[in-house]
């Protein structure tokens, strides 16, 4: 096995050749996680904020994405004079454990990375890769937050899987975590939620370039299964109201004119072209492994099962502050559900705030702009930090 | 800040844990957190201002007296504050237990429908009443269980629970509490105040 990985793109890491035992039995070493930081860790390192990406989001939070060049994921929410302040708050974005931005994931060479080894030489895990959970994201986020020397987060933030990141760091580290706002998430994967990733996944698997998974020695990638199972999601992310709003029934010409099967008149809906470009963009900087190992942590996502199915026992006890965000359009992660987390909350006795705000943009709702959303996510954490007695 | 509301902030220890049911714009939150020092939380009906208190740095959380209240543990908060609500509720008798289940003490703020001015229209016009307080006429009201002090005081001596301190109060505030006679309360207190705990404690 001599194969050749493309040129990687070097992201700022950190390294930790003990690795980690996963939770499915497995221990991963070495494990790298990548991350990205802003603003200024305070002296006496109690700012800092820990942001998580959602599914096909990662580290690049507020700066210009190296791969696409667009700005980062959440540019309008962190920054100096941000509701996510970088003046007053540290703040670390890391990709997650499973991931293709370079933390450890299906696409890292198996022998590990390090002095001595060649990466560029070695076989991935691809397929081989071992199943990760939620609880192993957070496990990894706290190697890094360990090195930092922090001993308490002032708050976890996240949207979608982030927020169920949140609420996994609430549960598992309670003591670490001031504050907590798990953003359009939901404290279990529902089964509708399962349900349209195993369509996400089927669509790779049937892609003719997939050669079970191990694609890339044929240098190849499942691009039209990866770009359908963008679509497809990317469905969920919005609403009816927003697609109508978007795109209604215009239409526009077929750049493949006539030629192309399913067009009339040279003519095609602008909601396909949109939906067809974001599959393709999507396709050149995510590994179809590294989504069927994410989405897959999702689905295992249950944070009452270890405990009956009660949702509050992992709380118990907790002193952190919560902050509980839906959008009233998000037919993905709705508002029952969030209410739900709300009230397993109250049954812990634990200090709650929950917010459905009104939208129409569906479970995006989260990434773009919001008014009463960004004064909610600036009031908590000013009051928490009031709380909090820091800055 | 409102009258009934500087009354309420005044019977509260500091540095407790409140629960504020209908905080509303979130004054009483504000007050009890940042000059006495409690853990004070709240429950509103209306998302605006849930949005508003929880930008304004409040621990707020949406939902209502009727539905809400069961899903805490016994004894979660020092107070449990009702402020002007219990005649809008459904089930106002459930709502006091629950308020007295989660909490060592309820303070409860209602309007009373006992007042001079309302037996007077009644008795004279025939209609039901409306003045500054019951300000909402009759098809429009959310007031489902208005009551007087004397029926409050019913219920709690049905119940079982403890009067520690109780208030009748004119809206402008100017003129002082009723203290002396319940009676006399009933009939010139606009509004009322009461702060209960369980007998078997």
């Amino acid at each position: 096995m001599d194969q050749t990985l493309p040129a990687p793109l070097q992201h700022e890491h950190m390294l930790f050749p003990e690795g980690l035992h996963l939770e499915c039995g497995v221990h991963l070493a070495p494990v790298q996680v990548a991350y990205r930081t802003y603003g200024t860790l305070s002296a006496a390192r109690d700012n800092a904020i820990i942001v998580c990406h959602a599914l096909t989001g990662d580290q690049y939070l507020a700066e210009r994405h190296p791969l696409t060049g667009k700005p980062g994921w959440w540019s309008r929410m962190v920054g100096p004079g941000l509701p996510i302040d970088t003046d007053r708050f540290f703040v670390i974005c890391m990709n997650v454990l499973g991931g293709c931005m370079g933390s450890t994931g299906p696409r890292s060479p198996r022998g590990g990375e390090g002095p001595g080894l060649e990466p560029r030489r070695v076989e991935p895990w691809g397929t081989e890769f071992p199943p990760i959970t939620i609880r192993d994201m957070v496990r990894a986020q706290k190697l890094v937050i360990d090195r930092l020397g922090i001993a308490r987060l002032f708050a976890v933030i996240g949207g979608s899987m982030g927020g169920m990141q949140v609420l996994e760091w609430a549960a598992t580290f309670p003591d670490m975590v001031f504050a907590a706002m798990p953003i359009a998430t939901s404290p279990f994967h529902s089964a509708q939620n399962i349900a349209f990733n195993e369509v996400s996944r089927q669509a790779i698997f049937a892609d003719p370039e997939w050669h079970g998974g191990r694609y890339w020695e044929r240098e190849a990638i499942p691009a039209r299964g990866l770009a359908v199972a963008r679509m497809m999601a990317h469905i969920t992310y919005l609403s009816e109201e927003a697609l109508t709003r978007k795109f209604g029934r215009r239409t526009r010409r077929d750049p493949y004119g006539p030629a192309n099967p399913l067009s009339l008149f040279g003519e095609m809906f602008e909601v396909e072209s949109y939906l067809r470009h974001q599959g393709s963009s999507f396709v050149r900087r995510f590994d179809a492994n590294s989504y069927l190992t994410i989405t897959r942590a999702m689905d295992y996502f249950d944070l009452g099962a270890d405990h009956d199915g009660d949702l509050s026992r992992p709380f118990h006890g907790t002193r952190t502050r919560f902050c509980i965000v839906s959008f009233s359009s998000d037919w993905l992660f709705p508002t029952t559900q969030a209410r739900s987390l709300a009230r397993a909350l109250n049954r812990a006795a634990a200090n709650v705030s929950f917010v459905e705000i009104e939208s129409d943009k569906g479970h995006d709702a989260f990434l773009l702009d919001e008014p009463d959303f960004d004064r909610t996510v600036r009031g908590f954490l000013s009051g928490a930090a009031e709380h909090a007695r820091i800055g | 800040m409102r009258l009934d509301q500087r009354l309420i902030a005044e019977m509260i220890r500091p540095g407790t844990r409140v629960l504020d049911i209908g905080s509303g714009d979130g004054a009483l939150l504000d007050y009890l957190f940042r000059t006495r020092r409690c853990d004070a939380q709240g429950i509103e009906i209306d998302m605006q201002e849930v949005t508003r208190s929880v930008a304004h740095g409040l621990p707020v959380m949406h939902g209502d007296a009727d539905h809400d209240l069961a899903h805490y543990p016994e004894h979660a908060f020092d107070y449990v504050v009702l402020q002007r609500t219990l005649q809008a509720v459904e089930r106002p008798r459930e709502v006091l237990r629950q308020m007295l289940r989660i909490g060592r003490h309820a303070i409860v703020s209602f309007p009373n429908f006992g007042h001079w001015q309302l037996r007077l229209k009644l008795l004279l016009g025939g209609r039901m009443p409306m003045t500054a307080v019951w300000h909402t006429p009759w098809y429009e009201t959310p007031n489902i269980h208005p009551c007087t002090i004397l029926d409050f005081l019913m219920l709690c001596r049905e119940e079982g629970y403890v009067v520690e301190e109780w208030m009748a109060v004119d809206e402008d505030g100017e003129r002082a509490p009723w203290r002396r006679s319940i009676r006399l309360a009933n009939l010139f207190g606009e509004q009322a105040l009461f702060l209960l705990r369980r007998q078997d404690r």
